[in-house]
């Protein structure tokens, strides 16, 4: 293995977030902000540079530290998903820390505070973690990423130091925790028997026996832990709703990709003919059931922000149905192909909506004081932009012409009918249309007229608002930066009756869900009507919203996520080996 | 049986203890107890597969020692960040459980400031 002259670029990607958070931290109390500045103005130039180096060049980027090769030497490796990754990730951080001016800058003549400061820090730690992430070579340098990304991600969450964020912070670390060690013990016995932790080589050592099998499993539902994939997400609600805005907004649409990357590295790089199609439909239907079950649970949330974290568990699923999408017809191992850009393409689309819709659901929460969403009557009328990059944000995610979610949603569909699993189709459409069904219910409810002007606490900053309109348009016109040349076939007319009916449908889909299960009624006037005069269609809409919530607060305790833990690797395991 | 699978079902067993506390017990200074034994039984079992790959005049190969070192420096900071959590919560709140509070009322649901 040979290093590559533009290799350089990938030290830089790693050492020039780390290197600007050295400084803040030195520099100290204000100062920290303007470092993170230039420190983001830098990074996203390393990272449009290694985009281009690594698009002229055709092969992957390769760094051998301290010049030694594998397997006694470290290597970082850059290929297309690696780059491109860097690249919205760097996109992302940089509307982020546009975003957070308002919330995080010290006046001058301003008393410095903690607050602020480590935001900065951390947020360029997140940043440097995750370029480590997606550029490590070997699978321990990896285990290194991932725990610099928790350790970076879970001081972000307990920010404002109340007592509840710090509870949901320690939930979230020692849930991690066993996360990372699960994978770490996985690592070790795939160097135990192959000698080596190097991605490339061990692609080509490892044979499917029961040691591999074991690895696999442990690391995969290890990572599952760190993802927070249904049923393993117990530590994400509070999470992300307790942390301030632009925290919310780097954890839910960053740090969660950061553990799905290496979901995909092992998978698709590691051990790509020893995964079988049982245990790729074992994480899909993980991923299915996710949709399901945080979309209906997100439907009956009274909190804007709770709304929205339980919608990044219903998009997490999104984000593994591609796996058994992806498996070759003839040889029956996994490949870079269609199904790999399409879930590529729909976690880039959610990173950004993603983290729009939190910067909205921030903006509001600043401006009016409190998020209840049926007392946000008159929210549209007084922060029209907000709002703005609310619903545009919710629309990406919904999957609507010309969004990201759009492509990558036509991408699977393609895989799924090449591969005749007519089943995972249900399942995209009925996610859109859980997708649709929150934000509809959320935009029923600021779009609604009050009489007298909303009371606003505070003003937000226009940057914010503009911040998050930005991310999101970025989300939807995602489509139009397709990667590579997209086959003829796949979109005939995005405009045509049948493809609008299809979107119209889903809206109208999730318009119907949100009348079922949102737990006030729609179109109830005053608070607190009658339940007993509800129709029994409503009534067994709403028996089965609470029974999905009571479910998810069952799974949501650490007995029953311990025995889910080892369920799942058991599962794993056995379906592995399966012939 | 030689030394290294001697050591090897020593770490299995510490993993399993740690699985089981990590999982049961409820006091989050127990938990992270439990992670560390935890964490213990997997470098362990990588000191066991050292011990397995000696050659060469070595006493053990040099790799995994190198990167258990690592992985004990990265479990000890862990362990930090965990109990400074756990003084931190104290502090705020008087004890320590990750049992959640009732859900906040409806009117206390202000953000402060």
């Amino acid at each position: 293995m040979t290093a590559t002259p533009d290799g350089l670029l990938l030290v830089l990607a790693v050492l020039v977030p780390f290197l600007g958070m050295l400084f803040g931290l030195v520099l100290g109390g204000r100062h920290a902000e303007r470092v993170a500045q230039l420190t983001l103005v830098l990074g996203l130039g390393v990272a449009l540079a290694t985009a281009g180096a690594q698009q002229r060049s055709g092969n992957p980027l390769v760094y051998l530290l301290g010049g030694w090769a594998p397997p006694l030497g470290i290597a970082l490796r850059a290929d297309g998903l690696s780059v491109v990754m860097m690249l919205a990730v760097a996109v992302i951080i940089f509307g982020i820390g546009v975003y957070a001016h308002g919330d995080y800058s010290t006046a001058p003549g301003a008393p410095e505070a903690r607050a602020p400061f480590t935001f900065w820090l951390l947020l360029l730690a997140v940043w440097g973690s995750l370029n480590l992430v997606f550029v490590g070579g070997d699978l321990f340098t990896l285990y290194v990423a991932l725990e610099l990304l928790t350790f970076a991600a879970v001081p972000l969450v307990c920010l404002d130091g109340r007592g509840e964020t710090l509870r949901a912070a320690l939930r979230y670390l020692l849930f991690a925790l066993s996360g990372s060690v699960l994978y770490l013990l996985g690592a070790v016995l795939l160097y135990g028997a192959y000698g080596t932790l190097d991605i490339t080589l061990l692609a080509g050592h490892l044979r499917p026996e029961p040691l591999a099998w074991t690895a696999a499993a442990l690391m995969t539902v290890g990572l599952l832990a760190k993802t927070a994939l249904f049923p393993l997400h117990i530590w994400l609600p509070p999470a992300h709703a307790g942390a301030p805005a632009a925290a919310s907004a780097v954890l839910s649409a960053l740090v969660i990709k950061g553990s799905w990357f290496l979901v995909v590295r092992v998978w698709f790089d590691v051990m790509p003919n020893v995964v079988t199609l049982p245990a790729a439909q074992l994480l899909a239907g993980m991923g299915a059931t996710a949709i399901v079950a945080g979309s209906v649970v997100a439907l009956r949330q009274e909190r804007l922000k709770l709304l929205v974290a339980y919608s990044t568990i219903a998009q997490i699923g999104y984000l593994f149905l591609m796996f058994p999408l992806a498996f070759d017809a003839g040889g029956g191992g996994l490949v870079h192909g269609a199904a790999l850009t399409g879930g590529l393409l729909q976690a880039l689309s959610h990173a950004t909506a993603k983290a729009g819709m939190f910067m909205a659901a921030g903006l509001v929460y600043a401006a009016v004081g409190h998020d209840r969403i049926v007392d946000l009557a008159g929210v549209a009328r007084a922060m029209p932009v907000t709002v703005l990059a609310f619903g545009v944000s919710g629309l990406a995610l919904m999957g609507v012409v010309p969004s990201g979610a759009y492509l990558a949603k036509k991408l699977l569909l393609d895989a799924a009918a090449d591969s005749g699993q007519w089943w995972w189709t249900v399942v995209l459409q009925v996610g859109a249309a859980f997708t649709a069904g929150y934000v509809v219910l959320v935009l029923v409810h600021v779009l609604r007229r009050r009489p007298e002007p909303v009371p606003l606490v505070a003003r937000v900053s226009r940057l914010g608002e503009f911040a998050a309109l930005g991310l999101a348009v970025c989300s939807l016109a995602l489509a139009f930066s397709a990667l590579g040349p997209l086959p003829d076939t796949l979109i005939t007319n995005p405009l045509a009756p049948a493809e609008l009916g299809t979107t119209l449908l889903v809206c109208l889909g999730g318009a119907l869900l949100a009348m079922g299960l949102a737990r006030r009624s729609l179109f109830a006037s005053a608070p607190g009507g009658n339940a007993a005069r509800e129709r029994p269609l409503r009534r067994a809409a709403v028996a089965a919203g609470v029974a999905f919530e009571q479910g998810d607060a069952l799974v949501r305790r650490w007995p029953a996520a311990g025995i889910m833990l080892l369920t799942l690797a058991a599962l794993f395991a056995w379906l592995l080996a399966a012939p | 049986m030689s030394v290294a699978s001697l050591f090897g079902l020593c770490a299995a067993g510490l993993v399993g203890v740690g699985l089981y506390g990590l999982i049961v017990l409820s006091h989050p200074l127990r938990k992270i107890i439990s992670f560390n034994v935890m964490g213990s039984g997997v470098f362990v079992l990588f000191g066991a597969v050292a011990r397995r790959g000696a050659a060469a005049g070595f006493g053990a190969d040099p790799v995994p020692q190198a990167l258990l070192i690592t992985g004990i420096v990265v479990a000890f900071s862990a362990t930090a960040l965990a109990v400074a959590l756990v003084v931190r919560l104290i502090e705020a709140t008087g004890s320590a459980t990750l049992a959640s509070e009732a859900p906040p009322r409806a009117d206390l649901d202000v953000r402060r400031d």
